[in-house]
C-alpha cells in the first residue's frame, strides 16, 4: 500500500492506538480529577457527542448543520421529563406542574413514564424527525447556505415553542431538581461517576460508529456526494438518502448527547438548545477538524474546557476569545487544527507526484 | 514517498482494448438490440425554446456523433435525455420511456453520461471512484462495509483505460485526459447500455484522441453511443453516422460524407448562402467546418 493510500484511508494501527489512548485517559480521569472536574468533564463529552454527529454530517457530507440544538433538545427534555415523571412516582405529579400548570400531567407526557419506552423515545423521535425533515429538504435538492439557515430557523422556534408552553415544558427555566436517574440517587458521588464513565464510553462507541461509517463504502459515497452531488445522481443513486441517513446518525448522536447531558449537569432549559448553543456545537467541530475522525471530538472538548477555564479568570473574556478563535481558524486553517499535522505529512507526497504527473 | 514511484514512473497510460472486450463480454440480454428513439422532442427554458420537434434514433453498432454550432441544443438535448431539464415529446431506451423520470432512474435503466468538464471526485481515489460507478445496486449491508477488495469490473475498468498504476492517487490530480478516461471507465463499470459523451476528447493530446476513438468504437459496436464533439478530425476518423443540429433542431442527418455535401449544414458553418452555392465550396466545406468548429470553442486544432 503506497504512502498516499495511508492517508487517503485511515490507517488502523493508528487509528487503533488512537482509539486506546483515548480510552485510557478517559479511565484515568476519576482518578485525577476532583468530582467538581470530572462532572465539567462528563458535560464536555456530552457536548462532544453532537460534535461527532457534526463531524459526519458536515465534515464528510457537506451538510452544514446549524440546528443542532433541536435534537439535542428533543433527547434533553425527552430524558428530563422521564426524570420528573419518575420521581414524583406511580401515577404522580412533576412539582413545576403544581406550581404553574392545570396539577394533570398532559397525555403526551405518559409513554416517558415506562424508562424502556423513554430510552426508545430518545432514540426514535430525534431519528424520525430527521428523516421527515431532511427527506423533505434534501429531495428539494435544498443545500449549502439555505439548508444552514433553515436548520438554524428549526432551532429558534423550537426554543421559543418550549419557553411558550410553561404549564407543561417548565418554559424558560426549563426542567431541573432531578433527585435520581433510574432509581440512582443522583447526589452520590458514586453514581455520579458512574455517569461519566456511560458518558465516556458512550462516546467512544459513537467514535467508532463514525469510524466504520467513514471507512465503509457509504463513507466513500457520502463524500462523493458532498463534492459532486450531481454526478452521484447520473450514477445511479439518490443523493437525498445518503444525506438523509447522515443526517439522522447526527441528529441522534446529538440527541443522545443531550439526554445524558440532563442527569449530569441537572438542569436542561430553552438556553441550551436554541440558536447561540447550535452554533457553539459547531465551533468545536471546526476547530478541531470537521473532515478528520477526533478532531470533532477534541475541538468539542478544547473549546468547552477553555470556555470554563477562561470564564473563571476573565468572567467576560470568553465570548471575545471565542469569536477570535472562530475568525483565525477559518481564515487561517479552514481544516480546522487538524489538518496542521496532516499537511506536515502529506505536503511532500503530493507536490513529488504532481511534478511527475503530466500537466 | 519510494513507494510512489512504480506509479509516478508509468510513462504513459494508455487505453487496453482486450480489457474492455471483458468488460463488454458481459452483457447482459436484457439490454440486447436497444436502441435511443427520441420522437418530438422540446425543451423550453421561461419562453426560449432550446430544442425543437427533434427525432432521433440511434442503434448499437452504430457509433453517432451530434455536432452543430454553439447553442445548437446538443448538451441541452442529453440534458433532456438524463432527466436533468423538463422536456416534453418522448424519449425511450428500449421499452423503457425515460421523459419524466428522475435522474437517477434513468441512469439505473441504463443510461450513463459525461460533462464536458470532466467530473471525477477529486478527493477520491481512481479505485474509489470506479467503486462508486460500480455499486448503485448495492444494499445497505454492502454499503456500511469496507470494501473487501477490487470487484472484478473495477478491475477490468481500470485496465482498459490504463489507470491500474494510478489506481489509489486520488482522482484530482489526474491529468486532463486520464481523468476524461476514468469518466468513460465509470460509464463502463455502471454497466450503461446507452452512453452519452459530452466531448469526450477535448483537451486530449492526438494521440490520446486516436486511442479514446478506438475504444469508442469498440464501445459502440455493442452499446448505443452518442458522442457530441466539435473536433471534426476526430468525427471524420470515428463517426459511423452524423446528426447535425441548428438553433435546437435537427438539421441534417447522414454519414460523414452526406452531411459534408448537404448544402444547409454548409450554410450552418459559414454563415453565408453564397458561399455554398460556390462552385468551389463542396471542396472545401470540410476544412471550413474544422476551422469554424476549432475557433468556436477557443482550441487548437
Amino acid at each position: 500500500m503506497t504512502v498516499l493510500n495511508a492517508l487517503v484511508r485511515p490507517g488502523r494501527t493508528r487509528t487503533l492506538a488512537a482509539f486506546g489512548l483515548a480510552a485510557a485517559l478517559l479511565l484515568l480521569a476519576p482518578v485525577v480529577l476532583s468530582p467538581f472536574r470530572l462532572d465539567l468533564l462528563a458535560k464536555f463529552l456530552c457536548l462532544a457527542m453532537v460534535a461527532v454527529g457534526i463531524g459526519l454530517a458536515w465534515g464528510r457530507g457537506g451538510l452544514l448543520t446549524l440546528g443542532q440544538g433541536v435534537y439535542f433538545g428533543l433527547g434533553a427534555y425527552l430524558m428530563a421529563m422521564h426524570l420528573k415523571l419518575a420521581d414524583a412516582g406511580p401515577g404522580g405529579v412533576p412539582d413545576f406542574m403544581l406550581l404553574y400548570g392545570t396539577g394533570q400531567v398532559p397525555g403526551w407526557w405518559e409513554p416517558l413514564r415506562s424508562p424502556v419506552s423513554a430510552i426508545l423515545l430518545i432514540l426514535v423521535v430525534p431519528a424520525a424527525l430527521a428523516a421527515l425533515l431532511g427527506w423533505a429538504v434534501f429531495t428539494r435538492r435544498v443545500r449549502g447556505a439555505y439548508f444552514a439557515i433553515l436548520s438554524q430557523a428549526l432551532a429558534a422556534a423550537f426554543a421559543i415553542l418550549l419557553i411558550g408552553q410553561q404549564q407543561t415544558t417548565g418554559g424558560t427555566n426549563g426542567l431541573n431538581g432531578f433527585r435520581a436517574f433510574f432509581g440512582y440517587d443522583l447526589a452520590d458521588p458514586v453514581n455520579k461517576q458512574m455517569l461519566y464513565l456511560i458518558a465516556a464510553g458512550v462516546l467512544l462507541v459513537m467514535v467508532a460508529v463514525v469510524r466504520q461509517l467513514t471507512v465503509s463504502r457509504f463513507g466513500e459515497l457520502l463524500v462523493a456526494v458532498r463534492d459532486q452531488e450531481d454526478r452521484v445522481r447520473f450514477l445511479g443513486y439518490d443523493p437525498a438518502a445518503v444525506k438523509v441517513v447522515a443526517y439522522v446518525v447526527a441528529a441522534v448522536m446529538a440527541a443522545v448527547g443531550g439526554a445524558l447531558f440532563v442527569p449530569i449537569v441537572g438542569i436542561i432549559s430553552p438556553a441550551d438548545v436554541g440558536v447561540v448553543p447550535s452554533i457553539g456545537f459547531l465551533i468545536g467541530v471546526a476547530i478541531g477538524g470537521r473532515a478528520t475522525l477526533l478532531g470533532p471530538v477534541l475541538g468539542s472538548i478544547a473549546v468547552s474546557w477553555a470556555q470554563t477555564s477562561i470564564s473563571e479568570q476573565f468572567p467576560s473574556g470568553w465570548i471575545y476569545f471565542q469569536g477570535a478563535l472562530f475568525i483565525l481558524v477559518i481564515a487561517f486553517l479552514p481544516g480546522g487544527l487538524a489538518s496542521v499535522a496532516g499537511t506536515l505529512r502529506r505536503r511532500p507526497a503530493v507536490a513529488g507526484l504532481s511534478e511527475r504527473s503530466p500537466a | 514517498m519510494s513507494d510512489l514511484s512504480p506509479a509516478a514512473a508509468q510513462p504513459e497510460t494508455e487505453i487496453d482494448l482486450a480489457a474492455a472486450e471483458a468488460l463488454l463480454g458481459t452483457d447482459t440480454s436484457r439490454f440486447r438490440h436497444d436502441y435511443l428513439e427520441i420522437r418530438g422532442l422540446r425543451v423550453e427554458f421561461d419562453g426560449f425554446v432550446a430544442v425543437r420537434d427533434v427525432d432521433l434514433t440511434v442503434t448499437q453498432g452504430d457509433l453517432r456523433f451530434l455536432i452543430g454550432p454553439n447553442g445548437a441544443g446538443k448538451t441541452t438535448l442529453i440534458d433532456a435525455v438524463t432527466g436533468l431539464v423538463r422536456a416534453s415529446g418522448s424519449v425511450a431506451f428500449g421499452r423503457t420511456e425515460l421523459l419524466g423520470r428522475s435522474t437517477h432512474r434513468i441512469a439505473r435503466a441504463g443510461v450513463g453520461r459525461t460533462f464536458q468538464t470532466a467530473s471525477v471526485f477529486d478527493e477520491l481515489t481512481v479505485l474509489q471512484n470506479l467503486d462508486i460507478a460500480a455499486g448503485a445496486r448495492r444494499g445497505p449491508l454492502t454499503l456500511l462495509r469496507r470494501r473487501p477488495g477490487t470487484p472484478e469490473a473495477v478491475e477490468h475498468a481500470l485496465e482498459t483505460v490504463g489507470l491500474t498504476a494510478l489506481r489509489d492517487v486520488p482522482a484530482g490530480v489526474l491529468a486532463h485526459g486520464q481523468k476524461q478516461w476514468l469518466e468513460i471507465g465509470m460509464l463502463l463499470v455502471q454497466d450503461a447500455h446507452l452512453l452519452l459523451l459530452d466531448e469526450p476528447v477535448a483537451g486530449m493530446t492526438q494521440a490520446e484522441r486516436e486511442e479514446t476513438g478506438q475504444l469508442l468504437r469498440r464501445i459502440g459496436s455493442q452499446r448505443v453511443v452518442v458522442v457530441v464533439e466539435h473536433d471534426m478530425e476526430f468525427l471524420r476518423s470515428f463517426a459511423d453516422s452524423v446528426t447535425v443540429m441548428h438553433q435546437g433542431r435537427v438539421l441534417a442527418e447522414g454519414t460523414v460524407q452526406e452531411v459534408q455535401n448537404d448544402p444547409a449544414v454548409v450554410e450552418v458553418y459559414l454563415g453565408a448562402p453564397a458561399a455554398a452555392s460556390d462552385g468551389a465550396a463542396a471542396g472545401a466545406t470540410a476544412g471550413a467546418v474544422t476551422s469554424e468548429a476549432a475557433t468556436s470553442e477557443g482550441e487548437l486544432p
